[in-house]
């Protein structure tokens, strides 16, 4: 099975390794795994902001890119969400444009999500055995595309205890310019999830962005908090055991 | 003057007033923990999915439902005036108080009479005002506004309202809750009685029948509407149902939505004036149609569906944004979610352009609106709009943003930057990054990029 990688630009940037051990677990699991050079950003920050024009010359950039791979697979569920459920609203009026948005949609999967539903995997391996986890659902990836139950169905498969967070489904305040246009609540909305969190030895997600803004909201704030992405603990289920 | 605009009095409330968000957030979660409880004991997504359609359905045919309530009401003895603005409701019930001699009067909760700035009115006519909800009754004596659209008073603590029971009521400074209780009631009991005039507003209103239906948990409405000679009732023009049988599914699903209970603790179906054979009721009903804004909304094919709201409080609950600061922060008589969206089409469009990023766009409150309406879009549509007359250097910004993203070796080469600049973001006076660093650091991008990663070690592996 052949995929394209769109590594999308926050992982590129603030989650390389991350991005690494998921393209050195796709190959584990016998997935030959290509890298289309030219891509760059969904055009998710500007599709939040309302700038549609400029939203759109990325979207379009991004159909090119991926034109003729069987399956495009991202580390990051809001990407993901992007590419499936909002850049067609973009092409509204734009019939070719469109159809290729709902094209690329239908090719277009999360990480995990390819894992247990492409694949079929039950478990990539039992090497997180004893961890104490915290799941973070991403809010697009867990409410437009419903997945909420693959991810910590797959770190208990590989021996991880994902421990119960009242919090866990609430928004983590990222939310792209939101937050830096309303710092102030987008930092109380992190002080919420990081509150509420019981100790563990990491607290992991789908979603990078909120990653970056929770552990960085956490070192600010002097509380020794763990943060890795899912694709790295689940690397490491498969090389260990 | 203290800056205007949600971002500032967000950022107010957060600092000068840690209590209100603690409070907020328990009562919001404890709601909306209700709310979920009470949909699993129904089929509620057949149910919404029935309820949006009913009220698109009456949206779209809003001027022949509402002619047939009024024909239906005028029938049955009631008075109706139709309000196109605040302006107009209020002159309505200036001539009403003068027609009818009124000094006093009791109001049923109401969200319409605070967009019309009713109690101020009255108050300038020298009319003194009750309101006879307790949580309303206790922010009027605080001299605030509500800040959630069921509790509009859950931004305040048990000591708050103690202290504040204390000063005005003279309750002891350690009362409990049924103290504080029976001192309103005392207060709210002589105003019933004493009243001349009561006014309400309306949770729906039935076009094939002219019912007025309102529902409550406290019969400080049922006590409004039949104690006094005169009942008023302020009505928004999206409230209209087309038949009675509606209501079956409307009533509970209100109910389950806004508290999680079964159904209201009093529904009352008004029909019209008492009759002359019944022991009591008003002698007389008027029933103040109100536009203030809706035929806008109506008029606005991204918008028009908001006004299918039910006024339940879901998505507020829902909102972890709301759950921040509370409903003050906006500025406005309707916050949260549907408060974002509404807003600016009842007032103004560049009221969107600060109150459209009073949300992280999570879409929790898709989730849980009873007649789904797509508050998440919407607020979307609005930053759309405001993007347009966003200030020269927002807009630069995204320009050139898509201009790098969209030629692969800008986008290389600013990676390279960024790694070199990365330990300076964490200056506060940077534009943009100064405002993430400030809560969060500077940014630490990984050693390596992907790209470089997959050069060097991944590709051709």
């Amino acid at each position: 099975m052949r995929v394209c990688f769109f590594v999308t630009c926050l992982a590129d940037q603030f989650f390389a390794e991350a991005a690494a051990d998921a393209v050195r677990l796709l190959r584990a699991l016998g997935v030959e795994v290509r890298f289309p050079r030219a891509q760059t950003c969904c055009g998710q920050p500007a599709y939040n902001a309302g700038h549609w024009d400029e939203a759109r010359k990325m979207a379009a950039h991004t159909q090119d890119v991926f034109e003729g791979c069987d399956y495009v697979v991202l580390p990051s569920g809001s990407c993901t969400t992007m590419l499936r459920a909002y850049s067609p609203r973009l092409f509204e009026g734009d019939r070719p444009r469109y159809d290729a948005a709902l094209d690329l949609a239908e090719r277009s999967y999360e990480l995990v999500e390819f894992l247990v539903r492409v694949l079929n995997t039950g478990s990539v391996g039992r090497g997180l055995a004893g961890r104490r986890l915290a799941y973070h659902h991403g809010c697009h990836v867990s409410r437009e595309l419903g997945i909420k139950e693959e991810p910590v169905r797959l770190l208990e498969a590989a021996g991880a205890e994902v421990v119960p967070w009242e919090a866990d489904q609430e928004c983590c305040g990222f939310g792209g310019v939101f937050s830096v246009k309303n710092a102030p609540v987008s930092l109380a909305m992190a002080d919420r999830k990081l509150g509420t969190l019981s100790a563990v030895d990491a607290l992991t997600s789908a979603d990078g962005a909120c990653l970056l803004h929770l552990a960085g909201r956490a070192k600010k704030r002097g509380l020794g908090v763990p943060v890795r992405h899912v694709a790295s603990l689940l690397w490491e289920a498969h090389r260990g055991g | 003057m203290a800056a205007k605009g949600y971002r500032a009095a967000a950022r107010r409330t957060l600092e000068r007033q840690p209590e209100v968000r603690e409070a907020v957030t328990r009562a919001t979660l404890h709601f909306d923990q209700n709310r979920e409880r009470a949909y699993d004991e129904v089929e509620a997504e057949a149910w919404r999915d029935w309820a949006a359609a009913t009220k698109r359905h009456t949206l779209s045919r809003l001027d022949g439902y509402l002619l047939e309530a009024e024909a239906q009401l005028t029938a049955r003895g009631a008075e109706v005036h139709w309000a196109e603005d605040a302006e107009d409701a209020q002159r309505i019930l200036q001539e009403l108080v003068e027609r009818y001699g009124v000094r006093r009067v009791v109001k049923g909760k109401s969200m319409l009479s605070e967009e019309l700035g009713v109690n101020e009115h009255l108050e300038r006519l020298g009319v003194e005002v009750f309101e006879t909800d307790l949580g309303e009754y206790i922010i009027q004596l605080a001299g605030e506004p509500p800040s959630h659209i069921v509790g509009p008073a859950i931004h305040k603590g048990l000591e708050e309202i103690r202290a504040l029971f204390h000063e005005k009521l003279g309750t002891p400074p350690d009362a409990g809750p049924e103290v504080l209780a029976a001192a309103a009631r005392r207060v709210l009991r002589e105003a019933f009685l004493t009243a001349e005039m009561g006014i309400s507003g309306a949770n729906f209103l039935v076009a094939e029948t002219g019912t007025l239906v309102l529902v409550e948990n406290e019969g400080n409405i049922r006590l409004t509407t039949s104690a006094p000679r005169v009942h008023v009732a302020l009505v928004g023009i999206e409230k209209l149902l087309p038949r009675a049988c509606d209501l079956e599914v409307f009533l509970q699903l209100l109910a389950r939505a806004a508290t999680g209970q079964k159904i209201g603790t009093f529904v009352s179906l008004i029909h019209g004036p008492r009759l002359p054979e019944e022991p009591d009721g008003p002698e007389h009903l008027h029933v103040v149609f109100v536009d203030n804004g809706r035929t806008s909304v109506l008029a606005d094919r991204t918008m028009h569906e908001a006004l299918a709201c039910i006024r339940c409080g879901a998505c507020l609950n829902a909102c972890p944004v709301y759950r921040q600061t509370g409903g003050h922060a906006y500025g406005q008589v309707y916050s949260g979610p549907i408060g974002i969206v509404l807003t600016p089409g009842l007032k103004d469009p560049r009221l969107a352009d600060d109150l459209g990023y009073a949300c992280s766009l999570c879409t929790a409150c898709a989730d849980v609106c009873p007649v789904r309406i797509p508050l998440p879009q919407q607020i979307l549509a609005w930053r759309v709009r405001s993007a347009e007359r966003a200030p020269a250097a927002e807009r630069l910004a995204f320009a050139g943003y898509a201009q790098l993203m969209t030629r692969s070796r800008f986008y290389k080469l600013s990676g390279k930057l960024l790694r070199l600049a990365a330990p300076l973001t964490g200056a506060p006076w940077l534009p943009v990054l100064g405002a993430w660093a400030a809560g969060r650091g500077a940014l630490e991008p990984s050693p390596k990029s992907f790209r470089e990663i997959w050069e060097e070690e991944l590709n051709g592996a």
